[in-house]
């Protein structure tokens, strides 16, 4: 492992034993209800930007995603009482199959085309689930929450923790395939697809790897939900604002590197939740539109791109 | 062994391409010899680049058959027929403009290049000097390629073909809107390719440039081979004169 690795794992477990010992020493629960939902953005913002930011193709669905993994929590917690890890490991199964289905649907498609079937994919499984009584219709499930496993002081730090958990996986696979050559594939394949096929690059393939990574990561995100909100309805768990929210983070954040989008993830949903205690839930939307435009006009390629352009000015002066 | 007795590299026989009602090639059939040097002219619109997208794969045909190094390949994809040894240029370059010249010819090292599957990645860094720098463009290795003149995006596309270690290689007008001391500069490139080993079909609309390179020359007129032979006798055909000049 090169020295960027090695600096990369060791805060990654700093991240963790610092999430650990919050949940120790802090014994007020609403950080954790706060922080939750921001380290679930992340997941969604980091795993969105897999497809969407190193294979260019934009995708809507990411609340189609997630809701897919609300509810194989709730139906697996309902039919067989399963432990969080259980349905967390199969929403991320299903997720990649959703992924891959997906993909081998779509992703023949461009551009707009495919951001339109990600849409209906999303409203097609709402209606599914809205319709289906035994995860509760469209009037939704309440859930009790089992009792809380040691050394955790409540379920809401448990869910925190294993939320950080899963941004640690989000992160490194995100970190990998950047590095990698499937990242320099999916580059190739966003700047030109033909180019990159007749360059040897098996684009199908490759997109459809990275629609089944960010499916799964989207779904595992999601799976969580159901027990962090100890309730689930389709309108909700299948919000159009997960998917505008992630594609607005990795966007504002920057797509080009892994931390573009946990910066936005972070900016965004730090900004969004003391927006919610201060001023009202539906100022948030507000916000974050407003802020999706600054960036559209001012930093087309985020915070990451901003930072790269300083730091090249500053090259050259001293050049 | 004489070329003309030996198995040719490639065959495409029957190959006829539709677009709705209209026919861009129609019924082509050709062989090209191992090591050769083969020109393919004709007027705009006779169905050139639609033959090229027809062999690397872009375009599907029906009917017809592409047959490259005796294995039938009409059913691949493009990138699958790349690692068998078919690389191209493109008409337009098409550089992966978010990278840099040898980030460029990473991507053909790393898909492509399948002899080099064991290759360390400062072998595979070495490759890719060389090929740069038989290109001419060493000292461009770590610039974007959005920054490129012209000519040199023309010699960047041959050389990301050249990392994919081609066996033929297809050139679709790769000296278009060029000056005449940057032609030559690229024919003595593709005539140097030539000389190792690598099989080239060359698309060109500058005649001296063809006429120069050509061992064989085919002329397409509308989808149909309307002549094909040496440059001298292809140039002295009277149907190639009536379809460049119209009469």
């Amino acid at each position: 492992m090169n020295r960027n690795g090695i600096l990369f794992w060791v805060g990654a477990i700093l991240f963790l034993v610092a999430a650990l010992l919050m949940t120790q020493v802090i014994g007020n629960e609403y950080p954790f209800f706060a922080c939750y939902v921001i380290l679930q953005f992340i997941v969604l913002a980091v795993a969105w930007s897999i497809l969407g930011g190193y294979a260019g193709y934009v995708n809507f669905g990411t609340s189609a995603f997630f809701g897919v993994g609300v509810y194989t929590a709730v139906f697996l917690f309902k039919a067989f009482g399963a432990p969080l890890a259980v349905q967390i490991a199969a929403a991320a199964a299903i997720g990649a199959f959703l992924g891959f289905a997906l993909g081998l649907l779509t992703l023949r498609m461009q551009g707009i085309y495919f951001s339109i079937a990600t849409i209906a994919l999303t409203i097609i499984i709402e209606t599914s689930v809205t319709n289906w009584r035994f995860v509760g219709g469209a009037s939704g499930i309440q859930m009790q929450r089992p009792p809380v496993m040691s050394p955790f002081n409540s379920y809401v730090q448990m869910l925190f923790f294993v939320q950080a958990l899963l941004v640690v996986v989000a992160v490194a696979m995100a970190r990998y395939i950047q590095g990698s050559w499937v990242g320099r594939g999916l580059q190739a394949l966003k700047d030109d697809e033909l180019a990159a096929e007749c360059t040897g690059v098996p684009t199908l393939r490759l997109k459809l790897l990275a629609c089944v990574i960010s499916g799964a990561l989207m779904c595992a995100a999601g799976a969580p939900a159901a027990m962090y909100l100890q309730y689930a309805d389709p309108s909700s768990a299948f919000n159009l604002n997960y998917s505008v929210s992630a594609l607005a983070m990795s966007l504002i954040g920057g797509t080009a590197h892994w931390a573009g989008p946990v910066i936005g993830a972070i900016l965004l949903g730090t900004t969004q939740q003391l927006l919610t205690v201060t001023i009202s839930s539906e100022v948030n939307v507000l916000v974050l539109g407003v802020m999706l435009v600054l960036f559209v006009v001012g930093a087309p390629e985020g915070i990451i791109g901003l930072i790269r352009r300083v730091r090249r000015n500053r090259n050259d002066g001293e050049g | 062994m004489p070329p003309e007795t030996q198995a040719p590299l490639l065959r495409v026989s029957a190959l006829t391409k539709r677009f709705g009602g209209f026919t861009a090639l129609d019924n082509v059939s050709v062989e090209i010899r191992p090591g050769e040097r083969f020109g393919l002219i004709g007027p705009n619109g006779s169905g050139k680049t639609t033959l090229i997208n027809c062999i690397s794969g872009a375009f599907r045909t029906e009917p017809g058959t592409v047959t490259f190094r005796d294995e039938d390949i009409t059913r691949l994809q493009p990138h699958m027929r790349t690692r068998r040894g078919i690389a191209r240029s493109f008409q337009i370059p098409r550089p992966f403009k978010s990278m840099t010249v040898s980030e460029n010819l990473m991507v053909a090292l790393d898909f492509a290049a399948v002899t080099d599957e064991a290759a360390s990645a400062p072998q595979r860094r070495d490759t890719m000097m060389s090929i740069l720098t038989r290109m001419g463009l060493a000292s461009k290795a770590d610039v974007s390629a959005t920054k490129l003149s012209q000519v040199e995006l023309r010699k960047m596309e041959l050389a990301r073909a050249m990392a994919t270690h081609p066996k033929l290689l297809i050139s679709d007008e790769a000296m278009a809107g060029l000056s005449s001391s940057e032609v030559d500069e690229v024919l003595d490139l593709l005539m140097s390719l030539a000389s190792q080993d690598i099989t080239i079909i060359m698309i060109e609309h500058i005649m001296q440039a063809v006429m120069r390179f050509s061992d064989r020359v085919m002329c397409l007129d509308a989808g149909r081979i309307i002549a094909i032979g040496t440059p001298s006798e292809v140039m002295a055909n009277q149907r190639v004169q009536e379809a460049y000049l119209g009469t």
